[in-house]
């Protein structure tokens, strides 16, 4: 019974939040490797580009609430996500004719293009105060929890209970939904087997003939649509708040990067291996080691590895080793 | 560098910007000096960070987005040492946590060697994690007790260990102290670049902009947390000056003399004098580093830097040691952003880790190297000084532009109130905005490299 209660808490507190931000970091990363990918630079603008994302849709949101249209017991804002997307879409095409296409044109080297996306950022920053402002906002509406802790314990007559919330569970099921659509797009379609033509060879995609433009633009559109879900997800789960997607940039880069940059596999095992480890590291092990040992070792302390708001740290440390002992990520990325 | 009429014009027009501020309250200036040497004394910090990164970027082409962090470790140099020391701190568990600090040390230092030099396989990776795990749970046990000692002593003023300032009670009166710890800034901020530089310089470009952005979110974490060090969100105030404090100046009667001599008031007159004060002593340091820089531009070792950075493989062959050049010139532009970061909590007299946000701190500096004009230390400089200007001064522009907008609506109109709301916004827009404008139409910046 005891060992049933740990894994319980174990569940509750690391595997069922890791799951879903690990879920969030995925997408999120997987945006990052395809730019990387058939663009050839790191987008510093990605964050902001998620948070507009997200406004976007909380916009739509409270105009859908206010006709008093809801989506039942799940959230309104995942209705609100197709239009969210679609103006990301206008955003970030729109931003690529304006500002990236001239250094494309001119072959500029890659770390130009990341300076340049550090002004598309800030443009985009400003942009997302002036629609949405700074302050903290929460979306969720419709049902909290697909179980509640009391629920379960009702359910199992177990001490610890396993609450998870409906968003997490949305998360895992949203963020499945669209990597198989993804891959599907990848391996199966002409448009998809030609963009990952481009970023394995870019000049033997041009000779066959493959129209670089539209490779460009089509890869910007799966780019807002990852970065907007993500986004809408993760403010779901948590809140929205300008600045907070803009820290995300770091375990979301770290994720592609431990994945390896440029294998979208990659950017899913690497956001999974980030949110797990930031999770497991920051957490109080207490509550599950109380279960484990006998009373008489039961421990004093937190059992916490490091402070929760190490959790920077933490991918930062994971992309460090990665990078020392295995340059190009886990999965074989590029290297530029 | 040759005094060529568009660099006077340029030189000339910044000057400009910040005499009209103080001098009129035409259009968006506010006419007065007050402001106007407060805006002087940022952007002079503000120029010698750009001069940093200018090395660092311009000369060698290092692409570090992690400015953040050597400034607020500079900045943290003023606090350890121009504070007074906590008294009885050290002895209640002062000790115990440079103890567990470095045991830390060591355990890191030992994993490296063991895996440097045992052989390769299953048996090294698992003894090299062992001893990791080992370590750190005894340099946990040991620095939390530390901790736990220091941060029990009067916890709502102090709770830290304090600075080396002898002076106790009086301790404002070595406000000398604050201007040595400018460059122990730089020193400690060296340190921090050696240790990065050692693991991350081997990277790529995109590779370096990630790890050096993490580092730096990792320091300020650490500032933020460690409350036994820099007393963590709940800031150090009160740190003493290097320059006189007001109300002396106030109390002092020859001075208000003078001041009523020069027709101003004793108030102002104070205010203005420190002000000028500090502005002096940044101006000595900016012309200092402005003079290496220059010497160090202009040497056999400045040409070797930009060819390495043109050509890194021909310089290579040429028998340069680019992984150490590389490295050396990260230290060096690192701890130039330590020496600013020192020199601005000094002008804050305090330190709050919560102010420390990449935007103001890293893209911004960003911007003004960029701006100003990338491998050319004058450029640099005057990109400082232009777009700390515009920073300041957007706001107001703001306000400007939503008056103008909103001319014909009644004050309480929707557009209104979201045009002037917005104007807040508008400053992260501009910059960027600026930044994009001079990449595709000045790549080189406004005074570009010869």
């Amino acid at each position: 019974m005891d060992f049933l209660n740990a894994i319980v808490a174990f569940s509750n507190y690391v595997l069922v939040p890791g799951a879903a931000y690990g879920a969030q970091l995925a997408l999120g990363a997987l945006g990052v490797t395809l730019i990387y990918g058939i663009l050839r630079f790191s987008n510093f603008a990605h964050g902001d580009t998620m948070a507009f994302g997200t406004a976007m849709t909380i916009i739509i949101t409270n105009g859908l609430l206010a006709l008093g249209i809801t989506f039942g017991p799940l959230p309104t804002a995942l209705l609100a996500l197709p239009f969210g997307i679609a103006a990301t879409c206008l955003l970030v095409l729109f931003t690529d004719k304006l500002v990236y296409k001239f250094y494309r044109k001119q072959k500029a080297a890659p770390v130009i293009l990341v300076i340049v996306s550090m002004g598309v950022m800030f443009i985009m920053n400003g942009v997302v105060r002036f629609v949405i402002g700074v302050r903290d906002i929460r979306f969720t509406d419709g049902e909290r929890f697909i179980i509640s802790a009391r629920d379960f314990k009702e359910m199992t007559g177990l001490k610890e209970g396993l609450a998870i919330k409906t968003t997490q569970g949305i998360t895992v099921v949203v963020a499945i939904f669209v990597v198989i659509v993804l891959f599907w797009f990848l391996n199966k379609t002409r448009t998809g087997k030609s963009m990952r033509a481009f970023s394995d060879n870019e000049d033997l995609a041009l000779l066959s003939g493959i129209n670089p433009e539209k490779v460009v633009m089509v890869t910007w559109m799966i780019v807002a649509a990852l970065a907007t879900t993500a986004g809408v997800l993760y403010g779901l789960d948590k809140s929205f708040k300008a600045f907070t997607y803009f820290q995300l940039l770091l375990p979301i880069f770290a994720s592609a990067i431990v994945g390896g940059l440029g294998s979208p596999l990659g950017a899913i095992a690497g956001g999974f291996v980030i949110a797990f480890s930031e999770v497991t590291i920051t957490y109080a092990f207490k509550k599950v080691l109380v279960y484990l040992m006998p009373d008489s070792l039961e421990p004093t302390g937190l059992v916490q590895l490091l402070s929760t708001d190490y959790k920077f740290a933490v991918s930062f440390t994971i992309l460090i080793i990665v990078l020392l002992f295995k340059p190009t990520g886990l999965f074989k990325g590029k290297s530029v | 560098m040759t005094i060529s009429l568009r660099n006077v014009l340029l030189v000339v027009g910044v000057a400009a910007l910040y005499i009209l501020e103080g001098s009129t309250t035409f259009w968006i200036f506010s006419g007065s000096w007050d402001s106007a040497l407060k805006m002087l004394n940022f952007a002079l910090i503000g120029a010698i960070m750009s001069l940093g990164v200018n090395l660092q970027w311009g000369f060698a082409g290092l692409f570090n987005i992690g400015i953040m962090g050597f400034v607020a470790l500079g900045g943290l140099a003023t606090v350890l040492v121009a504070m007074p020391t906590t008294p009885g701190a050290w002895s209640a568990g002062g000790w115990q946590i440079l103890a567990g600090l470095a045991m830390g040390a060591i355990t890191i230092v030992g994993a490296v060697k063991m895996y440097a030099y045992l052989p390769k396989g299953w048996l090294r990776n698992l003894m090299t994690f062992a001893l990791i795990a080992v370590g750190f749970f005894a340099f946990r046990a040991v620095f939390d007790g530390g901790v736990a000692g220091v941060e029990a002593i009067n916890p709502a003023a102090t709770g830290y260990l304090g600075g080396l300032n002898w002076g106790g009670e009086n301790y404002k009166d070595y406000g000398w102290l604050t201007v040595v710890a400018w460059p122990i800034g730089g020193v400690l901020a060296a340190g921090a670049a050696w240790i990065i530089g050692k693991t991350a310089l081997g990277l790529r470009s995109d590779y370096l902009a990630i790890a050096t952005l993490g580092i730096a979110e990792i320091i300020i974490a650490v500032m933020k947390n460690e409350d036994w060090l820099s007393r963590g969100v709940k800031n150090v105030n009160g740190l003493p000056r290097p320059v006189p404090y007001e109300i002396d100046l106030q109390n002092d009667l020859g001075f208000v003399e003078r001041a009523a001599s020069w027709g101003l008031d004793p108030t102002s007159a104070s205010t203005l004098y420190t002000k000028m004060g500090y502005a002096i002593l940044f101006t000595v340091f900016l012309v200092a580093l402005l003079w290496l820089a220059q010497r160090a531009l202009n040497s056999p070792w400045g040409r070797m830097m930009r060819a390495i950075r043109d050509n890194e493989v021909a310089a290579e062959a040429m028998g340069k040691n680019v992984t150490a050049r590389h490295l050396q010139i990260f230290i060096l532009g690192s701890a130039i952003c330590g020496i600013a970061g020192a020199m601005m909590t000094t002008l804050d007299s305090q330190l709050t880790p919560t102010a420390y946000q990449p935007l103001r701190f890293t893209f911004l500096i960003w911007v003004m190297v960029i701006v100003g004009g990338s491998g050319n230390n004058f450029g640099a400089v005057l990109g400082g000084f232009l777009i700390w200007w515009l920073w300041v001064m957007v706001e107001p522009l703001g306000l400007w532009i939503a008056e103008i907008t909103t001319a014909g609506f009644d004050p309480d109109h929707w557009f209104r109130i979201r045009m002037e709301d917005a104007a807040a916004h508008f400053r992260l827009f501009t910059m960027g905005l600026v930044l994009l404008l001079v990449l595709r139409f000045s790549p080189r910046g406004l005074m570009p490299e010869k």
